[in-house]
């Protein structure tokens, strides 16, 4: 081999890099911002009386299950500029990044309100609440409790799928790393370090959820 | 856009569906040993295969990618761009597909192992007749809808430069400046390929779920 | 607000249910109820299963809806609008087979919801109010576990208590040592019979015949729907009139 490993660039291009962290983080948690929203509309919707509407909210999760997160990205990035709005390269991502979470998270909040039992409805309704008080008070932690690890894991997939929002050039780790790897060639030295960015980011986005969750869901069950 | 475009696409299509294969059917391959690893109980064994599985589960696939296709060719192995990203999901798929299923091993109650033991069945026979056939079952829906998963994820080799799908979807529209059109029916395509094994998987699970009640 | 009064008929029933029916889709679940329970009584439901007696008595806080007929509790029409639905409630406690407690509650607060949010009780008087009660089931020491740290015996007096925290004038109980464990369905019936000492209306949907002969007024015995005989316990289960009631009691009398 004669080879040698020179990881200069990387050392150099560090600070940029390390910023260029924080943009993954911003897109991450804007994307998860923006998918809860869709997550929670749709769930409203998709349990509404109106067919048609229920019949919009599975056809859109399944069509952006079953394509590409890099084939909506293109499309919503020549798409909004037809319908008149112009966004950088970064808030489109973040909207792009919000609908394909939005659509996971729609299947996954629907099935924590459907793991909670009627049970619990019916004792609070007996208690003389409100339907809305049963909803807030009831209901909704233990329905977050019981989707929060799969919540969990879907919302580390989408921290990772912020990497390729690099194809449209948003302000993102691997978008940066990209650039420092065409200015020195150092290819392997440069994805190499950028890869165990990746592994510290997606280990501290879970502790974060571990801690949320250790703070918010600490009740026993059996 | 034309008849000619549309060929060239099928022709992108043609290597997303291989790419899958090979990623799934070699990931399936290696992921089995990997879950045996995980399940072997031997701790050092099993710590080695859980670092790997969370390596592939807390990066990019495109970070794997890069690092595989620039990797191989440091230690000089020169290898195509579709052998590079074929090692690259397969590894990719191996780590899945090794989760999953030491998942579905685990979930096979423990008195089918005591009572393999107390039938005098050795390892082999305990794994191969016993614990895999039962966890293969647990695990396929899941097992299926990582195949969505890495069909959607062949796309990313677009980004190494290639040309599959999505990359000829990009090329096309290039020419064409219609990049709704193009990306449109690409989207079409990838979708009449995964639906079906969604819609699968989703009926295996409500079925498992049935005879589980 | 005429709805909600105070007719003569019913003034001294504490619930009086006239003619109510109820159908799921084609299936009639209810067929001409007709019961008026006096403050105080103590009333054993039974029946064999999908006989209609959870139905019944789910009718009386509204947890299902019924379709024909009339429901007064307390003086208190029964209608569909929220309101009135609200009014009985309030007066109305009710025990679940499953007891139901919120799991992400702790034994305390689980007492204390409703008395806030419902009745707007301030914070120290629901929670004096849930501690006497809990000293009453004789669980108050386990008031700061949550429910799963409980026994079913235990989650099920805590259900109780949680019912008794609204104060209400009439207790519905639907099945409530179903789902416990032999050993501890004494804890429960014992609550169940001081509770019935202290003067309480009850309603109990049990098969509990032990419990029956013990503290109730009147059994009432259920079969598709509907009421089939109606008696005091020593003659329900001395001379039982009805063929469909003998072959109930020789099934479960014959069980123990």
């Amino acid at each position: 081999m004669n080879y040698t490993l020179d990881f200069t660039p990387v050392i150099e291009g560090m600070p940029n890099l390390l910023t260029a962290c924080l943009g993954t983080f911003m897109l991450a948690i804007s994307g998860m911002l923006l998918a809860t929203v869709i997550g929670i509309g749709g769930v409203v919707l998709r349990t509404s009386k109106i067919k048609l509407l229920r019949w919009l909210v599975i056809g859109f999760v399944e069509l952006i299950r079953n394509t590409p997160f890099l084939v909506q990205i293109f499309f919503i990035y020549f798409a909004l500029p037809l319908a008149g709005i112009r966004l950088d390269p970064t808030p489109t991502a973040i909207i792009a990044l919000g609908i394909n979470g939005g659509a996971y998270a729609i299947e996954i909040i629907r099935g924590g309100v459907q793991s909670i039992s009627k049970g619990q409805m019916e004792a609070g309704l007996a208690l003389g609440l409100h339907k809305a008080q049963v909803f807030r008070l009831i209901i909704l932690k233990p329905a977050l409790r019981a989707i929060f690890p799969s919540l969990t894991s879907q919302f580390v997939l989408l921290t990772l799928t912020t990497s390729i929002a690099s194809a449209i050039s948003a302000y993102e780790l691997t978008s940066v790393s990209q650039r420092i790897e065409s200015d020195s060639f150092r290819s392997f030295e440069v994805y190499f370090t950028v890869t165990a960015f990746y592994l510290v980011i997606s280990w501290l986005m879970m502790r974060l959820f571990a801690f949320f969750s250790a703070r918010y869901f600490a009740y026993p069950v059996k | 856009m034309g008849q000619d475009e549309f060929f060239f696409l099928l022709m992108g299509l043609k290597w997303t569906v291989a790419l899958s294969a090979i990623g799934f059917v070699c990931g399936c391959v290696a992921g089995l040993g990997i879950a045996l690893a995980r399940t072997s109980g031997v701790p050092l064994v099993e710590r080695i295969t859980a670092g790997y599985i969370a390596l592939f589960q807390g990066t990019p696939l495109l970070m794997q990618l890069f690092v595989v296709y620039y990797g191989l060719a440091l230690v000089g192995i020169k290898v195509d761009a579709w052998a590079a990203v074929s090692v690259g999901l397969t590894l990719h798929a191996s780590a899945y597909l090794g989760e999953i299923w030491r998942g579905a091993i685990e979930a096979v109650p423990r008195g089918q192992t005591e009572a393999s033991k107390a039938l005098a069945l050795g390892y082999v026979s305990r794994m191969k007749d016993v614990v895999l056939p039962q966890a293969l079952r647990i695990s396929l829906p899941a097992t299926i809808g990582f195949l969505v998963q890495l069909i959607k994820g062949t796309s990313l080799a677009s980004i190494v430069g290639f040309t599959e799908l999505t990359r000829a979807g990009n090329i096309i529209s290039n020419q064409i400046f219609q990049p709704l059109t193009v990306f449109g029916i690409v989207g079409i395509l990838y979708f009449v390929m995964c639906c079906p094994l969604t819609i699968y998987g989703a009926h295996l699970e409500r079925k498992f779920a049935a005879s589980v009640r | 607000m005429s709805d909600i009064s105070t007719t003569k008929a019913t003034a001294d029933a504490m619930i009086s249910m006239t003619g109510v029916a109820k159908w799921y889709g084609a299936f009639q679940a209810l067929n001409d109820i007709n019961i008026s329970v006096r403050k105080g009584e103590k009333i054993v439901l039974c029946g064999p299963s999908g006989s209609g007696k959870s139905t019944l008595i789910r009718c009386i806080n509204h947890l299902e809806a019924y379709q024909q007929g009339e429901i007064r509790v307390g003086g208190i029409l029964l209608g569909h609008q929220a309101k009135s639905i609200d009014a009985v409630r309030r007066e109305v406690g009710m025990v679940f087979q499953q007891f139901n407690l919120f799991p992400h509650l702790t034994v305390l607060q689980n007492c204390m919801l409703a008395p806030m949010r419902a009745l707007g009780l301030g914070k120290a008087e629901a929670e004096g109010r849930a501690r006497q009660l809990l000293e009453r089931v004789k669980i108050a020491e386990q008031a700061e576990k949550y429910p799963a740290q409980l026994s079913g015996g235990q989650q099920q007096r805590v259900a109780i208590a949680r019912a008794l925290c609204m104060r209400p004038q009439v207790m519905l109980f639907d099945e409530p040592t179903s789902a416990l464990d032999p050993e501890m369905v004494k804890e429960v019936l014992d609550t169940m019979i001081d509770l019935a000492r202290e003067g309480m209306t009850m309603i109990c949907v049990t098969h509990e015949m032990g419990f029956a002969r013990q503290v109730a007024d009147r059994v009432i015995f259920m079969a598709s729907g509907a009421i089939v005989e109606e008696a005091p316990p020593a003659e329900f289960f001395s001379d039982p009139k009805h063929e469909r009631t003998r072959k109930f009691l020789g099934e479960i009398l014959g069980r123990h």
